[in-house]
């Protein structure tokens, strides 16, 4: 049993739970009672692993990045999740929800989302499975993020701007709980991150448990060896470095680096750097790393990448934090954007300024020429053109 | 030890209670005690103090918007405990405060639990409190306080739970009108007369209030033929925000004489 598996209650150590209002509680209990016997059934993973192989892409390749070895002075390798359909690690965990959400009986899907990926991950799974869909998203999100609303609407998706709060990750994320308490029958919530109460963080960290599996095969390919000495990832929710950390959770000799986005800087009253600045406290029905006010209000997170604008992250994160499994690095938006820059001058990638932000973690650690890095490039540049022009320093 | 006012309500009235929430601070910041005192004038049975959070899921628009209207007042829980600080000089009915777990849990359950029993508060509702937790981290320090955790069951709470909160709460049990966010619905349905039907035919221990989608003194007279009374939430913040011409005590007055249906003296 792996010391850092989520227990029988929904917790990892003492962050995790399920800490919702009765409305929501026959739907949670249906995804607890049933969800791990049907994951592991072997037609739901047949089902599952041939959508990840010819739908998504997989396996995405391990790419030695050898100029930003040679800078770095150690081997660095990037896992491609840029490279799964629609952009990013997102759609791992959509392709098994969907089969998920069809196997419990739901006619409908609701999904929130910040910079729009998870939401289009969503949109085109329920696209492929013909289920209806409709995704909340913050209307200042909606504004930030046109291209990819469009991408949702195109495929066929209702996006219902959240207007309370600020109206932003949030609030849609608020807003898509209350629907699901009004139509608690036919509906299934495809949350996109791994908080949420349990069995979310749990369900969701399995299907993105992919990204490490695959790691472990191709670096006894191309190294010799299946554990890199780093894993490292961005942390916003914390989906993509959930799924590259989980395979390794249980070899200390891998150390695993989490970078956060510090924002305009960790002390700046603008960040979402949330193991920096957050306490233990309740958001989204789990008790996980918060950043609220000593009132228990919630701090309204900022970052230049509206996918880790977050307030709270993942309780298997706020675990590997306190415990001192996992490095947390906070990294500022001045500096992602830079390590964004040049990865697409070094390699030829233009990475999503949430991977960006893994990328300027590098420079934070005191790196070997024998050590091998394994670095999630969680998704790709495209959907951020307009915040590296807005940006303009290349 | 004195009873608890919940228990003293339910034991001289066994219909037609009548509870009113209203959210701290609303609609301006030192509104709280006078809204309570004339909610008793007005013959409100009970009354429910919400704590205003920044994210508060189970609600609909209304109360969502009165809890950032009052957090942008400058509500706090230290706020909420001063302004009620001598509230049983004022008032006798039962008070309980409702909201999330996240404020309560960084004022610290201990001493939230001392200052509600300062305060003279009878009970408190916390919906996003998983019973389990409660009844193994927080049951007996709530209990040394005398203070009853409310609970609430819906249309899809199975019975074995229904059972399982009733043996494990007192005060009385929040009945959920229906599958929503408060504010949600204005019609009772026949849908949901058969579940109140069923959860009558339980008798369980603790009596019952239906709340979520009353509104108005139909909908009151309903939910109390099937239970020992009714809560009204978000149509009482509606009518707080009323017109600036009107005194609180008028907006309180007209609206609780509205719900029973006694005629209104403006």
């Amino acid at each position: 049993m792996s010391k850092y598996a989520v227990d029988e209650r929904g917790y990892y150590g003492k962050f995790g739970g399920a800490f919702i209002p009765e409305m929501l509680y026959p739907n949670v209990e249906e995804l607890r009672t049933n969800y791990l016997e049907i994951i592991d059934d072997p037609d739901f993973q047949k089902e599952f692993r041939a959508l990840l192989k010819d739908y998504v892409g997989r396996p995405t390749p391990l790419f030695f990045a050898k100029r930003l070895s040679e800078k770095y002075g150690a081997k660095i390798y990037l896992k491609r999740e840029d490279l799964c359909h629609t952009g990013a690690h997102k759609v791992n965990n959509t392709i098994g929800q969907i089969l998920l959400a069809k196997r419990l009986g739901k006619k409908k899907i609701i999904a929130e989302t910040g910079a729009g990926q998870h939401g289009v991950a969503t949109a085109t799974v329920c696209a492929l499975a013909g289920l209806e869909c409709k995704v909340y998203m913050g209307a200042v999100d909606m504004e930030r993020q046109k291209p990819n609303v469009e991408r949702m609407r195109i495929l066929g998706a209702e996006v219902i701007p959240a207007e309370s709060g600020s109206r932003t990750l949030k609030d849609a994320t608020n807003e898509a709980m209350r629907h699901w308490i009004n139509n608690p029958q036919d509906t299934h919530y495809i949350i996109g991150s791994v908080v949420g109460p349990h069995p979310y963080p749990d369900m969701v960290t399995r299907f993105q448990a992919v990204i490490s599996e695959e790691v472990k095969k191709q670096l006894k390919e191309v190294e010799g060896r299946e554990n890199p000495d780093y894993v490292v990832a961005c942390v916003g929710g914390g989906s993509n470095a959930a799924g590259i950390y989980y395979h390794y959770l249980d070899n200390p000799e891998v150390k695993i680096i989490a970078a956060e986005a510090a924002g305009k800087g960790v002390e700046s009253g603008e960040t979402a750097a949330t193991t920096f600045k957050g306490t233990p406290g309740v958001l989204h029905g789990s008790m996980t790393l918060l950043m609220q006010t000593v009132d228990g209000q919630v701090v309204e997170p900022y970052s230049i990448s509206a996918g880790l604008d977050y307030p709270g992250i993942g309780p298997l994160h706020a675990h590997l934090f306190e415990s001192g499994r996992a490095q947390f690095i906070a990294v500022d938006d001045e500096n992602s954007m830079k390590a964004g820059v040049e990865l697409s001058r070094l390699e030829g990638i233009i990475p999503a300024v949430e991977s960006a932000h893994a990328f300027s973690a590098l420079d934070q650690l005191d790196l070997n020429e024998s050590d091998v890095v394994v670095i999630n490039l969680s998704g790709r540049g495209d959907k951020d053109l307009q915040t590296y022009i807005n940006w303009g320093k290349y | 030890m004195v009873k608890n006012r919940i228990n003293k309500l339910f034991d001289n009235k066994s219909e037609n209670v009548l509870t009113v929430y209203f959210t701290a601070g609303y609609p301006e910041l030192e509104d709280t005690l006078d809204i309570l005192v004339e909610l008793e004038k007005s013959g409100a049975d009970m009354v429910e103090i919400g704590i205003p959070y920044s994210d508060p899921v189970a609600d609909g628009p209304t109360i969502q918007e009165s809890n950032g209207v009052a957090l942008n007042n400058g509500i706090s829980m230290e706020k909420i405990f001063s302004q009620l600080k001598d509230m049983r000089q004022k008032v006798d009915i039962p008070v309980v405060l409702m909201g999330y777990f996240n404020p309560v849990l960084q004022y610290g359950l201990q001493d939230f639990c001392k200052k509600c029993k300062e305060c003279g508060v009878d009970g408190v509702i916390i919906p996003d409190l998983p019973i389990l937790e409660y009844v193994e981290q927080y049951k007996d320090l709530f209990d040394s306080y005398d203070l009853h955790n409310m609970y609430l069951i819906t249309p899809q709470t199975s019975e074995e739970r229904i059972r399982m909160i009733d043996e494990n709460t007192s005060g009385f049990i929040y009945m959920v009108s229906n599958s929503s966010i408060t504010g949600a619905k204005k019609e009772i349905s026949e849908e949901q007369l058969e579940y109140f039907n069923r959860i009558k035919s339980m008798n369980l221990s603790n009596p019952r209030l239906i709340g979520f989608g009353i509104s108005d003194n139909k909908t009151y007279r309903t939910a109390s033929e099937y239970s020992s009374g009714a809560i009204i939430g978000s149509a009482f913040i509606k009518a707080l925000k009323g017109s600036e011409k009107n005194s609180i005590a008028d907006r309180v007055h007209s609206f609780i004489n509205m719900v029973k249906g006694e005629e209104v003296n403006q």
